[in-house]
């Protein structure tokens, strides 16, 4: 095991580092990982601050491997990784808005999250006392003739999260998009820091409402692991079933929105009607529209009656019998296929580039699943395809939910055959000495890392919980280039990404 | 797509309409809503939702308002783009700092009379968020409350039955 990492990544092993092992590298070390990334070697999975560390997860993707290389920084100070590879801008800029540490020969040191808003500076490290009146954003220069701007946000004309997009237009087409972030950071990791498990638990079921079941599920996972135990049988497929249903509805939710997005408001109507089918067979099995608080560490929270389970057996009958009209329908109508094929493509090298997980990937060619790539209880038992193409346009990321949907189903049915019997919770008990683990969950968006430190109290040390959509805003910005304005919902839409998980 | 609009003719309709003996929440609300809207604000009341922080929970559920179930438009509710044509907000919470300033101007933005529906446990007080240095509070700390809404998120019914006891209380005035 340790050969994957050989000559890679070079560092004392963390002792108590659980699921994945974590290398304390030198400074060194952590550039030529810098390096390893660059040359795609490794794929970037996130980064992350401490008080005077710095954190990193990376993936040895064709090996199936993960691991964690962190850095003391007793002086603030730490190589930039982004200025190797542009995936780690964002997360740095964020490790010095919380943190104050300072990413040595950094190309862009603005502020991402810190809108000059909070009355401190660094709330997780030095947390000085600051003015709250707000900060002007500099966007990126933009040069040429006949180029106007177009400001939107933060709060946008329909029913969606707050962030501001900053248009350069030549014409209809859009010459550059500059993404502003950070409205809804609400400073979850603060909170977590000396939570008890369970409060932490909670905390990272609201990083992102569409994905509560994915963050639950990872952050239970990487307690568990940390600690050394875990969950029951039944409990794993429980996990499963509820990690299905929420796929399946965002993934039919979003497919009528994006086809809404082009104007054809049919596909928007039916669709909307098989999410709300998914949500009341939820509720009726799960207690909760959204099973929000479902899954806990150590188990879940409640069990699945006779009757819930035949819900959820009809509803994915009804699925079945409504869903392949509805790709019909997609696939026949011209003015719709008009709008999405060929819209918004992203390049397989890109989405490599960023380690896009989710459709978002797959629809790039990018097979990373981490159900798959990273495989985990109860996946490992049930047989499922991951669909991939390779054309990188709205049609594709369209498709790939779709038949995303399909493998769900199928799953579900193979749950609901397996499910074992048993109990539904073992018991946690403070580890006695500071224990870490780091955990990684297929949401129906991508893969949500959960890193996390127990101390010998029980209570959260320290826990970073990263959103897909890390990687994935940024090539929207990548993709939008070239294409009219009138396209940027449709691209938006079809990437759908989080900005409560990414702003935290 | 001719087959699937013939096959809805032949469908029976979803929405949850018609009080049946045990009296179903949405069609008590149906009578309801119309009286009093139609008193104060004519016969349409218009929404603008502004999330001024949530974990977009609330919006799911906001959006499924619109779905075949509970088919808000019914009773004259609707979404519209821009705070200057509203007479609601609809804001989710918890209010970010980052968030605050974008919530008064939109407050500023709609022309009175209007009122404030704060949606959620987060709206109200910070909910699972109060207390962090990011938080400015529920969305009462920022702008007037006419009404909050609990629950986390709220059904699509509960914000139904919101916005009844909202005409309410816009009667009352």
């Amino acid at each position: 095991m340790t050969d994957i990492w050989e000559g890679i990544v070079e560092g004392k092993r963390a002792e108590h580092h659980h699921g994945w092992p974590r290398f304390e590298v030198d400074r060194d070390g952590w550039t030529r990982a810098g390096e390893a990334l660059a040359q795609g070697r490794l794929i970037f999975a996130g980064l992350w601050g401490e008080k005077a560390a710095i954190h990193m997860a990376v993936l040895a993707e064709e090996a199936g491997k993960a691991a964690v290389l962190t850095l003391a920084c007793p002086d603030l100070t730490f190589p930039s990784v982004g200025r190797l590879h542009p995936p780690a801008i964002r997360p740095e800029r964020t490790a010095h808005d919380l943190f104050g540490l300072v990413p040595e020969g950094a190309l862009d040191l603005r502020p991402w999250l810190d809108h000059g808003r909070w009355g401190v500076r660094f709330p997780l490290g030095a947390c000085e006392p600051a003015p709250a009146d707000g900060v002007p954003y500099a966007f990126l220069p933009v040069e040429g003739e006949s180029l106007h701007q177009i400001p939107v946000g933060p709060v946008h004309a329909g029913i969606i999260e707050p962030g501001h997009f900053r248009f350069t237009a030549n014409g209809e087409t859009v010459v550059r998009l500059e993404a502003r972030l950070g409205y809804v950071h609400k400073g979850i990791e603060g909170l977590m820091q000396g939570a008890t498990l369970a409060r932490a638990a909670e905390l990272a079921g609201r990083v992102s409402g569409d994905s509560t079941v994915a963050y639950a599920f990872a952050f239970a996972r990487a307690a568990e692991a940390a600690l050394g135990i875990e969950a029951p049988p039944r409990a794993v497929f429980l996990r499963a079933l509820m990690a299905e249903l929420e796929r399946s509805a965002n993934h039919l939710g979003d497919f009528g929105a994006i086809c809404n997005d082009a104007a054809f408001a049919l596909m928007l109507a039916h669709c909307a009607v098989l999410r709300e089918r998914v949500l009341r067979a939820a509720e009726a099995s799960f207690g909760h529209r959204m099973m929000r608080d479902r899954i806990v560490p150590g188990g879940v929270a409640c069990d699945l009656e006779p009757a819930g389970a035949a819900a959820i057996a009809s509803l994915v009958k009804e699925i079945r019998a409504r869903l392949p009209a509805l790709i019909d329908l997609y696939d026949n109508t011209a003015s719709l296929q008009d709008r999405t094929v060929g819209t918004g493509i992203l390049k397989p090298e890109l989405a490599r580039q960023f380690g896009a997980g989710g459709y978002v990937g797959r629809a790039s060619g990018r097979a990373f699943d981490t159900r798959r790539a990273l495989p985990y209880a109860p996946y490992d038992r049930l047989t499922f395809e991951v669909p991939v193409m390779q054309e990188g346009d709205v049609n594709a990321r369209v498709w790939v939910r779709i038949k995303e949907v399909e493998q769900s189903l199928s799953l579900i049915d193979q749950i609901l055959e397996l499910m074992p019997e048993g109990p539904l919770r073992v018991e946690i008990a403070s580890p006695g000495t500071p224990v870490e683990a780091a955990a990684m969950v297929e949401g129906f968006r991508g893969d949500v890392l959960v890193w996390l430190r127990i101390g010998a109290d029980g209570l959260v040390e320290r826990c970073h919980p990263r959103d897909p959509s890390w990687f994935q805003w940024p090539l929207l910005e990548a993709v939008i280039e070239g294409n009219i304005v009138a396209d940027f919902p449709l691209c938006n839409k079809s990437f759908n990404c989080s900005y409560s998980g990414h702003d935290l | 797509m001719r087959k699937l609009l013939f096959e809805a003719l032949l469908k029976p309709i979803l929405t949850e309409a018609r009080p049946s003996a045990d009296g179903d929440a949405i069609d008590q609300l149906a009578d309801a809503v119309a009286r009093k809207a139609r008193k104060r604000l004519g016969r349409s009341l218009s929404i603008r939702e502004v999330d001024a922080g949530s974990s977009n929970d609330s919006e799911l559920e906001i959006h499924a308002l619109n779905n075949a179930f509970y088919d808000i438009e019914r009773f004259g509710i609707r979404f519209v783009a821009s705070p200057r044509h509203a007479d609601v907000l609809l804001v989710t919470g918890p209010v970010t700092k980052n968030m605050r300033q974008a919530l008064e101007r939109t407050f500023a933005a709609t022309p009175s009379p209007k009122w404030v529906v704060a949606v959620g446990d987060e709206a109200f007080d910070g909910g699972a968020f109060a207390g962090s240095y990011a938080v400015a509070g529920g969305v009462g700390d920022v702008v007037p409350v006419d009404l909050h809404i609990p629950g986390n998120p709220p059904s699509p019914t509960a914000l139904l039955q919101g916005l009844l006891a909202l005409l309410d209380q816009a009667d009352a005035r």
